[in-house]
Protein backbone atom coordinates (compact mmCIF):
# COMPACT_ATOMS: atom_id res chain seq x y z
CA UNK A 1 0.00 0.00 0.00
CA UNK A 2 2.66 2.38 1.18
CA UNK A 3 4.82 1.58 -2.12
CA UNK A 4 1.75 2.31 -4.37
CA UNK A 5 1.28 5.65 -2.27
CA UNK A 6 5.11 6.73 -3.13
CA UNK A 7 4.48 5.28 -7.09
CA UNK A 8 1.50 7.26 -7.58
CA UNK A 9 4.04 10.24 -5.86
CA UNK A 10 6.76 9.77 -7.86
CA UNK A 11 4.41 9.46 -11.52
CA UNK A 12 2.50 12.66 -10.18
CA UNK A 13 5.98 14.71 -10.15
CA UNK A 14 7.12 13.31 -13.42
CA UNK A 15 3.36 13.57 -15.06
CA UNK A 16 3.75 17.79 -13.35
CA UNK A 17 7.18 18.16 -14.63
CA UNK A 18 5.94 16.95 -18.45
CA UNK A 19 2.91 19.44 -17.74
CA UNK A 20 5.02 22.28 -17.02
CA UNK A 21 7.32 21.67 -20.35
CA UNK A 22 4.17 20.93 -22.19
CA UNK A 23 2.52 24.33 -20.72
CA UNK A 24 5.08 27.00 -21.04
CA UNK A 25 5.81 25.49 -24.62
CA UNK A 26 9.63 25.78 -24.21
CA UNK A 27 11.15 26.25 -27.76
CA UNK A 28 14.39 24.54 -26.76
CA UNK A 29 14.96 23.09 -30.03
CA UNK A 30 14.70 26.67 -31.75
CA UNK A 31 16.52 27.90 -28.83
CA UNK A 32 19.89 25.67 -29.31
CA UNK A 33 19.37 24.67 -32.83
CA UNK A 34 18.95 27.23 -35.91
CA UNK A 35 21.77 29.20 -35.35
CA UNK A 36 20.33 29.81 -31.60
CA UNK A 37 23.16 29.15 -29.50
CA UNK A 38 25.43 30.99 -31.87
CA UNK A 39 23.59 33.64 -31.50
CA UNK A 40 23.77 33.81 -27.59
CA UNK A 41 27.00 32.39 -27.69
CA UNK A 42 27.58 36.05 -29.77
CA UNK A 43 25.63 37.86 -26.82
CA UNK A 44 28.01 36.16 -24.17
CA UNK A 45 31.26 37.57 -26.14
CA UNK A 46 30.05 40.82 -25.24
CA UNK A 47 30.37 40.08 -21.87
CA UNK A 48 34.27 39.15 -22.10
CA UNK A 49 35.74 42.82 -22.52
CA UNK A 50 34.64 44.50 -19.31
CA UNK A 51 35.18 48.20 -19.56
CA UNK A 52 37.74 49.10 -17.65
CA UNK A 53 38.19 52.56 -18.00
CA UNK A 54 39.18 54.89 -15.14
CA UNK A 55 35.82 56.80 -15.32
CA UNK A 56 34.03 53.94 -15.20
CA UNK A 57 35.48 51.88 -12.59
CA UNK A 58 35.26 55.16 -10.61
CA UNK A 59 31.03 55.25 -11.55
CA UNK A 60 31.04 51.34 -10.61
CA UNK A 61 32.75 52.37 -7.27
CA UNK A 62 30.89 54.44 -6.29
CA UNK A 63 28.07 52.30 -6.88
CA UNK A 64 29.33 49.72 -5.21
CA UNK A 65 29.80 51.84 -2.18
CA UNK A 66 26.25 52.68 -2.24
CA UNK A 67 25.14 48.93 -2.09
CA UNK A 68 27.40 48.16 0.51
CA UNK A 69 25.72 51.36 2.74
CA UNK A 70 22.19 50.24 1.41
CA UNK A 71 22.74 46.35 2.80
CA UNK A 72 24.56 47.65 6.12
CA UNK A 73 22.55 50.59 6.91
CA UNK A 74 18.96 48.70 6.22
CA UNK A 75 20.31 45.36 8.35
CA UNK A 76 21.44 47.63 11.10
CA UNK A 77 17.85 49.69 11.33
CA UNK A 78 16.29 46.41 11.20
CA UNK A 79 18.18 45.20 14.28
CA UNK A 80 16.63 48.10 15.83
CA UNK A 81 13.32 47.65 14.40
CA UNK A 82 13.26 43.64 15.01
CA UNK A 83 13.93 44.16 18.24
CA UNK A 84 11.49 46.64 19.29
CA UNK A 85 9.11 43.91 17.64
CA UNK A 86 10.97 41.21 19.22
CA UNK A 87 10.35 41.91 22.47
CA UNK A 88 6.46 42.73 22.50
CA UNK A 89 6.38 39.52 19.76
CA UNK A 90 8.04 37.14 23.08
CA UNK A 91 5.49 38.00 25.51
CA UNK A 92 7.22 40.33 27.54
CA UNK A 93 4.47 42.71 27.10
CA UNK A 94 1.17 40.47 27.53
CA UNK A 95 -0.61 38.48 25.09
CA UNK A 96 -2.74 41.40 23.18
CA UNK A 97 0.56 42.83 22.44
CA UNK A 98 2.12 39.78 21.22
CA UNK A 99 -0.06 38.74 18.67
CA UNK A 100 -0.08 41.95 17.28
CA UNK A 101 3.54 42.44 17.20
CA UNK A 102 3.37 38.31 15.69
CA UNK A 103 1.11 39.44 12.90
CA UNK A 104 3.18 42.28 11.59
CA UNK A 105 6.01 40.73 11.72
CA UNK A 106 4.63 38.39 9.62
CA UNK A 107 2.87 40.81 7.73
CA UNK A 108 6.80 42.14 6.75
CA UNK A 109 8.32 39.15 6.37
CA UNK A 110 5.46 37.84 3.79
CA UNK A 111 6.38 40.69 1.40
CA UNK A 112 9.61 39.52 -0.62
CA UNK A 113 12.11 42.64 -0.69
CA UNK A 114 11.50 43.75 -4.27
CA UNK A 115 7.83 44.27 -3.60
CA UNK A 116 8.89 46.48 -0.76
CA UNK A 117 11.47 48.21 -3.44
CA UNK A 118 8.99 48.77 -5.55
CA UNK A 119 6.44 50.11 -2.94
CA UNK A 120 8.87 52.19 -1.77
CA UNK A 121 10.27 54.32 -4.54
CA UNK A 122 6.98 54.93 -5.17
CA UNK A 123 6.74 56.82 -1.34
CA UNK A 124 10.16 57.87 -1.45
CA UNK A 125 11.48 58.49 -4.63
CA UNK A 126 14.13 56.87 -6.73
CA UNK A 127 17.45 56.18 -5.08
CA UNK A 128 19.36 54.40 -2.32
CA UNK A 129 16.80 55.41 -0.07
CA UNK A 130 14.04 53.74 -0.75
CA UNK A 131 16.56 50.56 -1.08
CA UNK A 132 17.71 50.83 1.97
CA UNK A 133 14.04 50.78 3.54
CA UNK A 134 13.11 48.17 1.84
CA UNK A 135 15.47 46.03 2.86
CA UNK A 136 14.77 47.39 6.54
CA UNK A 137 11.32 46.45 6.33
CA UNK A 138 11.50 43.35 4.90
CA UNK A 139 14.59 42.03 7.36
CA UNK A 140 13.30 44.00 10.18
CA UNK A 141 10.40 41.20 9.52
CA UNK A 142 12.69 37.92 9.29
CA UNK A 143 15.59 39.44 12.63
CA UNK A 144 12.29 40.09 14.13
CA UNK A 145 10.98 36.88 14.36
CA UNK A 146 14.50 34.86 14.86
CA UNK A 147 15.14 37.50 17.78
CA UNK A 148 11.95 36.65 19.43
CA UNK A 149 12.58 32.84 19.68
CA UNK A 150 15.87 34.22 21.05
CA UNK A 151 14.58 35.54 23.40
CA UNK A 152 12.13 33.06 24.17
CA UNK A 153 14.97 30.38 24.71
CA UNK A 154 17.27 32.59 26.45
CA UNK A 155 17.53 31.27 30.26
CA UNK A 156 15.68 33.77 32.75
CA UNK A 157 17.81 33.16 35.84
CA UNK A 158 20.65 35.73 35.70
CA UNK A 159 17.83 38.62 35.05
CA UNK A 160 15.69 36.94 37.67
CA UNK A 161 19.05 37.12 39.84
CA UNK A 162 19.49 40.96 39.50
CA UNK A 163 15.73 41.92 40.03
CA UNK A 164 15.80 39.76 43.48
CA UNK A 165 18.92 42.12 44.37
CA UNK A 166 16.38 45.24 43.78
CA UNK A 167 17.81 45.92 39.96
CA UNK A 168 15.22 47.40 37.58
CA UNK A 169 13.74 45.89 34.74
CA UNK A 170 16.01 47.82 32.31
CA UNK A 171 18.94 46.67 34.09
CA UNK A 172 18.05 43.15 34.60
CA UNK A 173 17.58 42.49 30.92
CA UNK A 174 20.55 44.91 29.47
CA UNK A 175 22.72 42.76 32.36
CA UNK A 176 20.67 39.82 32.76
CA UNK A 177 19.72 38.57 29.29
CA UNK A 178 21.08 40.63 26.98
CA UNK A 179 24.60 39.31 27.10
CA UNK A 180 23.42 35.94 26.41
CA UNK A 181 21.86 36.78 23.90
CA UNK A 182 23.97 38.98 22.12
CA UNK A 183 26.14 36.55 20.08
CA UNK A 184 23.20 34.64 18.60
CA UNK A 185 21.45 38.13 17.82
CA UNK A 186 25.01 38.55 15.91
CA UNK A 187 24.78 35.57 14.05
CA UNK A 188 21.33 35.81 12.93
CA UNK A 189 22.45 39.60 12.03
CA UNK A 190 25.31 38.61 9.51
CA UNK A 191 23.73 36.18 8.22
CA UNK A 192 20.89 38.34 7.00
CA UNK A 193 23.31 41.00 6.06
CA UNK A 194 25.14 38.67 3.60
CA UNK A 195 21.54 38.07 2.27
CA UNK A 196 21.40 41.70 1.90
CA UNK A 197 23.91 42.66 0.15
CA UNK A 198 22.96 40.27 -2.95
CA UNK A 199 19.43 41.76 -2.40
CA UNK A 200 21.10 44.99 -2.36
CA UNK A 201 22.78 44.67 -5.45
CA UNK A 202 19.45 43.78 -7.63
CA UNK A 203 16.89 46.06 -5.92
CA UNK A 204 18.20 48.64 -8.58
CA UNK A 205 15.96 47.07 -10.99
CA UNK A 206 12.98 48.67 -9.41
CA UNK A 207 15.09 52.19 -9.26
CA UNK A 208 16.41 51.90 -5.85
CA UNK A 209 19.76 52.61 -6.76
CA UNK A 210 23.72 50.77 -6.18
CA UNK A 211 24.81 48.90 -8.42
CA UNK A 212 21.73 47.28 -9.87
CA UNK A 213 20.45 50.78 -11.51
CA UNK A 214 23.73 50.22 -12.97
CA UNK A 215 23.06 46.81 -14.18
CA UNK A 216 19.60 47.82 -15.27
CA UNK A 217 20.69 50.51 -17.06
CA UNK A 218 23.67 49.49 -19.33
CA UNK A 219 21.86 45.98 -20.14
CA UNK A 220 19.12 48.47 -21.42
CA UNK A 221 21.64 50.30 -23.65
CA UNK A 222 22.86 47.26 -24.73
CA UNK A 223 26.25 48.29 -22.95
CA UNK A 224 27.75 44.92 -22.48
CA UNK A 225 31.06 45.44 -21.41
CA UNK A 226 29.92 48.45 -18.88
CA UNK A 227 27.90 45.44 -17.78
CA UNK A 228 30.48 43.01 -17.37
CA UNK A 229 32.40 45.27 -15.05
CA UNK A 230 29.27 45.68 -12.86
CA UNK A 231 28.69 42.20 -12.70
CA UNK A 232 31.81 41.06 -11.37
CA UNK A 233 32.00 44.60 -9.17
CA UNK A 234 28.91 42.42 -7.76
CA UNK A 235 30.83 39.49 -7.50
CA UNK A 236 33.37 41.13 -5.68
CA UNK A 237 31.43 42.80 -2.72
CA UNK A 238 29.35 39.70 -1.48
CA UNK A 239 32.75 37.77 -1.57
CA UNK A 240 34.20 40.42 0.05
CA UNK A 241 31.16 41.05 2.68
CA UNK A 242 31.29 37.33 3.30
CA UNK A 243 34.40 36.92 4.06
CA UNK A 244 34.17 39.90 6.45
CA UNK A 245 31.11 38.54 8.05
CA UNK A 246 33.27 35.35 8.93
CA UNK A 247 35.83 37.13 10.57
CA UNK A 248 33.70 39.06 12.54
CA UNK A 249 31.55 35.52 13.35
CA UNK A 250 34.92 34.21 14.01
CA UNK A 251 35.74 36.86 16.52
CA UNK A 252 32.32 37.38 18.54
CA UNK A 253 29.99 34.51 17.89
CA UNK A 254 32.19 31.68 18.83
CA UNK A 255 33.51 33.17 22.00
CA UNK B 1 26.00 46.31 54.57
CA UNK B 2 26.86 46.59 50.95
CA UNK B 3 26.31 49.55 49.11
CA UNK B 4 24.27 48.83 45.71
CA UNK B 5 27.32 49.39 42.59
CA UNK B 6 25.39 51.74 40.16
CA UNK B 7 28.32 51.35 37.83
CA UNK B 8 28.94 49.83 34.92
CA UNK B 9 31.99 47.50 34.79
CA UNK B 10 32.25 47.43 31.23
CA UNK B 11 31.25 51.12 30.36
CA UNK B 12 34.24 52.51 28.32
CA UNK B 13 35.26 49.96 26.03
CA UNK B 14 31.42 49.56 25.02
CA UNK B 15 30.93 53.81 24.61
CA UNK B 16 34.74 53.33 22.17
CA UNK B 17 32.93 50.43 20.55
CA UNK B 18 29.98 52.43 20.40
CA UNK B 19 32.16 55.67 18.70
CA UNK B 20 34.17 53.50 16.60
CA UNK B 21 30.95 52.08 14.70
CA UNK B 22 29.48 55.56 14.47
CA UNK B 23 32.48 56.66 13.24
CA UNK B 24 32.24 54.00 10.15
CA UNK B 25 28.53 54.29 9.64
CA UNK B 26 28.73 58.30 8.79
CA UNK B 27 29.98 57.94 5.32
CA UNK B 28 27.06 55.23 4.93
CA UNK B 29 24.07 57.38 6.05
CA UNK B 30 25.92 59.98 3.33
CA UNK B 31 26.41 57.35 0.48
CA UNK B 32 22.51 56.24 1.19
CA UNK B 33 20.68 59.13 1.75
CA UNK B 34 18.92 57.68 4.11
CA UNK B 35 15.67 59.75 5.60
CA UNK B 36 12.88 57.50 7.25
CA UNK B 37 11.47 60.82 7.09
CA UNK B 38 10.42 61.29 3.70
CA UNK B 39 7.54 58.18 4.25
CA UNK B 40 6.09 60.38 6.93
CA UNK B 41 6.16 63.64 4.72
CA UNK B 42 2.42 64.64 4.13
CA UNK B 43 3.05 64.57 -0.06
CA UNK B 44 4.15 60.99 0.52
CA UNK B 45 1.96 59.99 2.79
CA UNK B 46 -1.16 60.98 0.59
CA UNK B 47 0.39 59.03 -2.15
CA UNK B 48 1.04 55.91 0.12
CA UNK B 49 -2.57 56.12 1.30
CA UNK B 50 -3.89 56.49 -2.23
CA UNK B 51 -2.38 53.63 -3.72
CA UNK B 52 -2.75 51.18 -0.76
CA UNK B 53 -6.61 52.37 -0.43
CA UNK B 54 -7.12 51.01 -3.70
CA UNK B 55 -6.16 47.49 -2.23
CA UNK B 56 -9.49 47.26 -0.89
CA UNK B 57 -11.16 45.29 -2.58
CA UNK B 58 -9.34 42.98 -4.60
CA UNK B 59 -9.64 43.07 -8.18
CA UNK B 60 -12.11 40.08 -8.68
CA UNK B 61 -13.60 40.29 -11.75
CA UNK B 62 -13.83 37.04 -13.98
CA UNK B 63 -11.25 38.41 -16.60
CA UNK B 64 -8.51 39.39 -13.98
CA UNK B 65 -9.25 36.19 -12.43
CA UNK B 66 -8.17 34.11 -15.53
CA UNK B 67 -5.24 36.18 -15.72
CA UNK B 68 -4.10 35.89 -12.33
CA UNK B 69 -4.65 31.82 -12.74
CA UNK B 70 -2.49 32.03 -15.94
CA UNK B 71 0.02 33.60 -13.88
CA UNK B 72 -0.19 31.52 -11.18
CA UNK B 73 0.34 28.55 -13.40
CA UNK B 74 2.77 29.99 -15.23
CA UNK B 75 4.60 30.51 -11.99
CA UNK B 76 4.79 27.09 -11.22
CA UNK B 77 5.32 25.78 -14.09
CA UNK B 78 8.69 27.84 -14.65
CA UNK B 79 9.75 26.87 -11.17
CA UNK B 80 9.01 22.95 -11.63
CA UNK B 81 10.53 23.27 -15.42
CA UNK B 82 13.56 25.31 -14.37
CA UNK B 83 14.20 22.55 -11.48
CA UNK B 84 13.88 19.83 -14.15
CA UNK B 85 16.53 21.27 -15.80
CA UNK B 86 18.60 22.29 -13.35
CA UNK B 87 18.97 18.40 -12.23
CA UNK B 88 19.82 17.63 -16.07
CA UNK B 89 22.88 19.55 -15.10
CA UNK B 90 23.50 18.69 -11.19
CA UNK B 91 23.30 15.09 -10.69
CA UNK B 92 26.61 14.64 -13.59
CA UNK B 93 28.38 17.24 -12.46
CA UNK B 94 28.16 16.32 -8.53
CA UNK B 95 28.97 12.95 -9.49
CA UNK B 96 32.06 14.37 -11.09
CA UNK B 97 32.75 17.17 -8.51
CA UNK B 98 32.13 14.86 -4.96
CA UNK B 99 35.46 13.04 -3.37
CA UNK B 100 33.35 10.36 -2.14
CA UNK B 101 33.89 8.06 -5.64
CA UNK B 102 37.60 8.59 -5.75
CA UNK B 103 39.20 5.68 -6.35
CA UNK B 104 42.32 6.78 -5.14
CA UNK B 105 40.24 7.40 -1.88
CA UNK B 106 39.22 4.12 -1.76
CA UNK B 107 42.03 2.52 -1.53
CA UNK B 108 44.01 5.22 0.83
CA UNK B 109 41.16 4.95 4.04
CA UNK B 110 39.43 8.06 2.92
CA UNK B 111 41.99 10.25 2.06
CA UNK B 112 42.04 12.18 -1.27
CA UNK B 113 45.01 12.77 -2.50
CA UNK B 114 46.60 16.11 -4.14
CA UNK B 115 46.01 14.82 -7.56
CA UNK B 116 42.61 13.73 -7.60
CA UNK B 117 41.22 17.23 -5.55
CA UNK B 118 43.03 19.41 -8.65
CA UNK B 119 41.03 16.92 -11.33
CA UNK B 120 38.13 18.37 -9.77
CA UNK B 121 38.68 21.66 -9.58
CA UNK B 122 37.12 23.17 -12.74
CA UNK B 123 33.90 21.28 -11.96
CA UNK B 124 33.54 23.20 -8.52
CA UNK B 125 35.01 26.07 -10.01
CA UNK B 126 31.88 25.69 -12.88
CA UNK B 127 29.33 24.89 -9.76
CA UNK B 128 30.65 28.05 -8.17
CA UNK B 129 30.78 30.71 -11.07
CA UNK B 130 27.07 29.44 -11.84
CA UNK B 131 25.39 29.69 -8.58
CA UNK B 132 27.40 33.03 -7.33
CA UNK B 133 25.80 35.18 -10.10
CA UNK B 134 21.98 35.68 -8.32
CA UNK B 135 19.31 33.91 -10.63
CA UNK B 136 17.72 37.08 -10.92
CA UNK B 137 20.89 38.89 -12.84
CA UNK B 138 20.94 35.68 -14.90
CA UNK B 139 17.15 36.18 -15.77
CA UNK B 140 17.79 39.76 -16.85
CA UNK B 141 20.52 38.75 -19.12
CA UNK B 142 17.94 36.31 -20.75
CA UNK B 143 15.31 38.38 -20.94
CA UNK B 144 17.90 40.13 -23.08
CA UNK B 145 18.96 36.90 -25.44
CA UNK B 146 15.53 35.00 -25.64
CA UNK B 147 13.19 37.63 -25.46
CA UNK B 148 10.57 38.48 -22.24
CA UNK B 149 8.71 35.17 -21.15
CA UNK B 150 9.12 32.73 -18.81
CA UNK B 151 11.83 31.04 -20.84
CA UNK B 152 14.06 33.38 -19.20
CA UNK B 153 12.71 32.47 -16.04
CA UNK B 154 13.19 28.44 -16.92
CA UNK B 155 17.46 29.16 -17.67
CA UNK B 156 17.99 31.14 -15.15
CA UNK B 157 16.50 28.51 -12.34
CA UNK B 158 17.96 26.16 -14.19
CA UNK B 159 21.76 27.57 -14.01
CA UNK B 160 21.18 29.49 -10.59
CA UNK B 161 19.65 26.05 -9.06
CA UNK B 162 22.23 23.88 -10.87
CA UNK B 163 25.09 25.47 -9.26
CA UNK B 164 23.73 25.35 -5.81
CA UNK B 165 22.17 21.74 -6.19
CA UNK B 166 25.23 20.14 -7.53
CA UNK B 167 27.54 21.81 -4.62
CA UNK B 168 24.97 20.09 -2.19
CA UNK B 169 24.66 17.05 -3.69
CA UNK B 170 28.36 16.37 -4.02
CA UNK B 171 28.78 17.55 -0.13
CA UNK B 172 26.04 15.23 0.80
CA UNK B 173 27.57 12.10 -1.23
CA UNK B 174 30.85 13.21 1.08
CA UNK B 175 28.55 13.16 4.43
CA UNK B 176 27.37 9.71 4.42
CA UNK B 177 29.49 6.33 5.34
CA UNK B 178 31.87 5.93 2.88
CA UNK B 179 32.78 2.45 3.62
CA UNK B 180 30.61 1.08 1.69
CA UNK B 181 31.13 2.50 -1.38
CA UNK B 182 34.81 2.42 -0.72
CA UNK B 183 34.42 -1.72 -0.28
CA UNK B 184 32.75 -2.10 -3.65
CA UNK B 185 35.02 0.07 -5.32
CA UNK B 186 37.97 -2.14 -3.70
CA UNK B 187 36.37 -5.21 -4.79
CA UNK B 188 36.27 -4.32 -8.24
CA UNK B 189 32.81 -2.57 -9.47
CA UNK B 190 32.21 0.30 -11.09
CA UNK B 191 32.17 3.52 -9.70
CA UNK B 192 28.50 3.91 -11.07
CA UNK B 193 27.56 0.97 -9.32
CA UNK B 194 29.31 1.39 -6.37
CA UNK B 195 27.55 5.05 -5.90
CA UNK B 196 24.33 3.33 -6.73
CA UNK B 197 24.59 0.67 -4.02
CA UNK B 198 27.52 2.27 -1.82
CA UNK B 199 25.81 5.68 -1.46
CA UNK B 200 22.54 6.04 -3.22
CA UNK B 201 20.91 4.21 -0.11
CA UNK B 202 22.02 6.08 2.57
CA UNK B 203 22.03 9.64 0.89
CA UNK B 204 18.67 9.63 -0.69
CA UNK B 205 16.83 10.91 1.97
CA UNK B 206 18.50 13.52 2.59
CA UNK B 207 18.67 13.89 -1.03
CA UNK B 208 15.12 14.61 -1.63
CA UNK B 209 14.34 16.46 1.21
CA UNK B 210 17.09 19.49 0.05
CA UNK B 211 15.31 18.90 -3.36
CA UNK B 212 11.85 19.65 -2.96
CA UNK B 213 13.11 22.56 -0.17
CA UNK B 214 14.98 24.32 -3.41
CA UNK B 215 12.11 23.78 -5.52
CA UNK B 216 9.87 25.70 -3.05
CA UNK B 217 12.55 28.22 -2.80
CA UNK B 218 12.74 28.07 -6.78
CA UNK B 219 8.81 29.14 -6.56
CA UNK B 220 8.87 31.82 -4.84
CA UNK B 221 12.51 32.99 -6.82
CA UNK B 222 10.18 32.51 -10.09
CA UNK B 223 7.84 34.99 -8.82
CA UNK B 224 10.34 37.54 -8.05
CA UNK B 225 11.74 37.25 -11.34
CA UNK B 226 8.87 38.44 -12.95
CA UNK B 227 9.95 41.63 -11.87
CA UNK B 228 12.71 41.80 -14.88
CA UNK B 229 10.23 40.34 -17.64
CA UNK B 230 10.43 36.38 -16.95
CA UNK B 231 7.11 35.79 -17.29
CA UNK B 232 4.46 34.30 -14.29
CA UNK B 233 2.86 36.50 -11.21
CA UNK B 234 5.98 38.84 -10.69
CA UNK B 235 5.18 40.41 -14.29
CA UNK B 236 1.67 40.84 -13.31
CA UNK B 237 2.62 42.45 -10.16
CA UNK B 238 4.97 44.99 -12.02
CA UNK B 239 2.56 45.82 -14.97
CA UNK B 240 -0.46 46.84 -12.62
CA UNK B 241 1.67 48.19 -9.90
CA UNK B 242 3.02 50.61 -12.87
CA UNK B 243 -0.67 51.22 -13.81
CA UNK B 244 -1.48 52.32 -10.07
CA UNK B 245 -3.79 49.37 -10.20
CA UNK B 246 -4.04 49.20 -6.17
CA UNK B 247 -6.88 45.92 -6.74
CA UNK B 248 -5.13 43.86 -8.71
CA UNK B 249 -1.69 44.28 -6.44
CA UNK B 250 -3.65 43.13 -3.81
CA UNK B 251 -5.10 40.38 -5.67
CA UNK B 252 -1.92 38.87 -6.54
CA UNK B 253 -0.10 39.65 -3.50
CA UNK B 254 -2.78 37.31 -2.12
CA UNK B 255 -2.53 34.34 -5.26
CA UNK B 256 1.36 34.91 -3.97
CA UNK B 257 1.05 34.28 -0.29
CA UNK B 258 -1.28 31.23 -1.00
CA UNK B 259 1.05 29.77 -3.54
CA UNK B 260 4.02 29.94 -1.21
CA UNK B 261 1.82 28.37 1.70
CA UNK B 262 1.01 25.34 -0.74
CA UNK B 263 4.35 25.36 -1.86
CA UNK B 264 5.59 24.95 1.70
CA UNK B 265 2.07 22.71 2.59
CA UNK B 266 3.21 20.49 -0.34
CA UNK B 267 6.87 20.13 0.16
CA UNK B 268 6.44 19.30 3.72
CA UNK B 269 4.00 16.41 2.45
CA UNK B 270 6.43 15.60 -0.01
CA UNK B 271 9.67 15.20 2.21
CA UNK B 272 7.21 13.22 4.57
CA UNK B 273 5.93 10.77 2.64
CA UNK B 274 9.89 10.20 0.63
CA UNK B 275 12.13 11.16 2.98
Amino acid sequence: MNRLVNLLVISAIVAAVVASFGYLQLDLHALVGDGGLGQMGEYAGRFLHPDLSTEHLRAVGHGALETLAMSGLGTLLAMVLGMLLALPAAGRFGWPLQSVARLLLNALRAIPELVWAALTVLAAGLGPNAGTLALALHTAGVLGRLFAEALENAPVEPAAAIRLQGGGQVAAFCFGTLPNLWPQLLAYSLYRWENNIRMASVLGFVGAGGLGQMLYTTLSLFQEAQASTVIMAMLVLVLLVDAFSDVLRQRYVRA
Amino acid sequence: MLKADARDPALLPRLLFTLLALAVLWPGLQLSELNPGVLLQAENREQIANFTRAFWPPAHDAEFLQLLYTATLQTLAVATAGMALALLLAIPTSLLASRALSLRAASRSGRAGGWSRLVRMPVRGLLIFLRSVPEIVWALLFVRAVGLGPTAGVLAIAITYSGMLGKVYAEIFESVDQRPAHALMQGGSGRLAAFGYGILPSAVAELVSYTVYRWECAVRASVVMGFVGAGGLGQQIDLSMRMFAGGEVASMLLAFFGLVLLADLLSRFLRGRLA
